[in-house]
């Protein structure tokens, strides 16, 4: 127990440590940990929690791992993770705040930056093809077939979300209710009809 | 005592009213640090965010340890951290809860099976954000007569490259990136 807080406490803290250019970054970082190295956490699981830690108020990022820590090792591990992801911001900005203004006018810092958020882009661009693959495996009940009533459900949801955060500006938190909601709708038609497709 | 508590409350706010990621929280943040409390003029506000942009972490962690900071020293920093994150670590704790104890339901399923595709959707939005910003053409440093940033653009499929092919560690690919970029600065 005392080891999983210790890898816990020490992954979030790394990982956190890079988290440059908003909370969506630290979900390839989470992935990559808990999934890929540790597997911890299954593929369909982490896509769960990314959705509760957006759909929560506050920083995504913190969000993420104190559902992590939670899953790992309940009330204890969440209060670990978080730890973990806000000692790194906490240490570099209160000693950056000392010399704040020569650290934002150095060329070399911001060339430095500005490499590192190609990377940034790289990596989420990786997850995201990634996380499609899960989404549109095939699934037993696919029986082989390609096309499907639920991937193309999932196609529209994801297309729909996508013009409306980008193009219409909508708010994250009103996409989510709004997929909530067709969720819990479907749900509801399916148990009325009583068919088996789930 | 009374900055400290006022600093808790202000951050506490922001903590519990920031729905959709740090750039949603800024109009928030502006509205309790400079216009509420004036603990910052409003370029002091316009240097923290881009500081927050430059370094690791939340943007309303950061914003919290800096205002603190500046408000009342490394106290403050922490208690204005600290209200920063109280909300989320009780609502989000209580969704973890319901979430494992609930999984197992056809409507919760049904529910996350829905927002999955979603979920995907706006990390492929802000990751094409973030990918617009860094092959921004006042970026570049080599070729600035080229309508975008071309270091940028080599660097960037490289990166996508090295995760892709080789699983390379997402962290290492981060540091590699901002390397490379920073030699071939110095070289050319």
């Amino acid at each position: 127990m005392n080891k999983k807080l210790f890898t816990l406490f020490f992954a979030t803290l790394k990982i956190s440590a890079f988290t440059f250019g908003g909370g969506f970054v630290i979900i390839p970082l989470l992935r990559r940990k808990f999934v890929e190295d540790l597997k911890w956490i299954d593929e369909e699981e982490m896509l769960d929690l990314i959705a509760v830690a957006q759909s929560s108020p506050g920083a995504v990022a913190v969000n993420a791992s104190i559902l992590v820590g939670y899953r790992v090792a309940g009330l204890l591990g969440a209060f670990v993770s978080v730890l973990g992801t806000i000692i790194p911001p906490l240490f570099i900005i209160s000693v950056i705040s000392f010399f704040y203004r020569a650290f934002r006018d150095n060329r070399f810092v911001n060339v430095f930056m500005a490499g590192m958020l190609c990377g940034v882009a790289a990596v989420i661009l990786d997850v995201v093809i990634s996380m499609l693959g899960i989404l549109f495996k095939n699934k037993e009940k696919d029986k082989g077939r390609f096309i499907t009533f639920d991937r193309v459900l999932s196609l529209i949801l994801l297309v729909g979300a996508f013009v409306a955060n980008r193009y219409f500006k909508i708010n994250i938190i009103f996409i989510i209710l709004a997929c909530a909601l067709f969720g819990v709708a479907r749900s509801f038609y399916e148990k009325k009809k009583g068919g088996n497709r789930s | 005592m009374k900055l400290l508590f006022d600093l808790f409350v202000s951050f506490f706010q922001i903590g519990l009213l920031s729905f959709g990621g740090g750039y949603a929280a800024m109009p928030l943040i502006r509205e309790q640090v400079v216009d509420l409390h004036g603990w910052l003029s409003m370029s002091g506000f316009g240097d923290i965010i881009t500081i927050a942009e430059m370094t690791p972490g939340p943007v309303a962690i950061n914003c919290a340890t800096f205002v603190g900071i500046q408000v009342a020293g490394i106290p403050g920093a922490l208690i204005a951290t600290l209200g920063c994150i109280t909300p989320a670590c009780i609502i989000v704790t209580t969704l973890a809860y319901v979430y494992y104890k609930y999984k197992g339901l056809e409507t919760v399923k049904a529910v996350l099976a829905a927002l999955r595709p979603a979920i995907i959707a706006m990390i492929a939005s802000a990751g094409l954000s973030l990918f617009e910003l860094a092959l921004a053409p006042e970026g570049s440093f080599v070729w600035t007569e080229a309508p975008f940033n071309v270091v940028a653009l080599a660097v960037f499929i490289l990166a996508f490259i090295v995760c892709r092919r080789f699983k390379a560690n997402p962290i290492w690919v981060i540091a590699g990136s901002g390397l490379v970029t920073f030699c071939l600065f110095l070289i050319f």
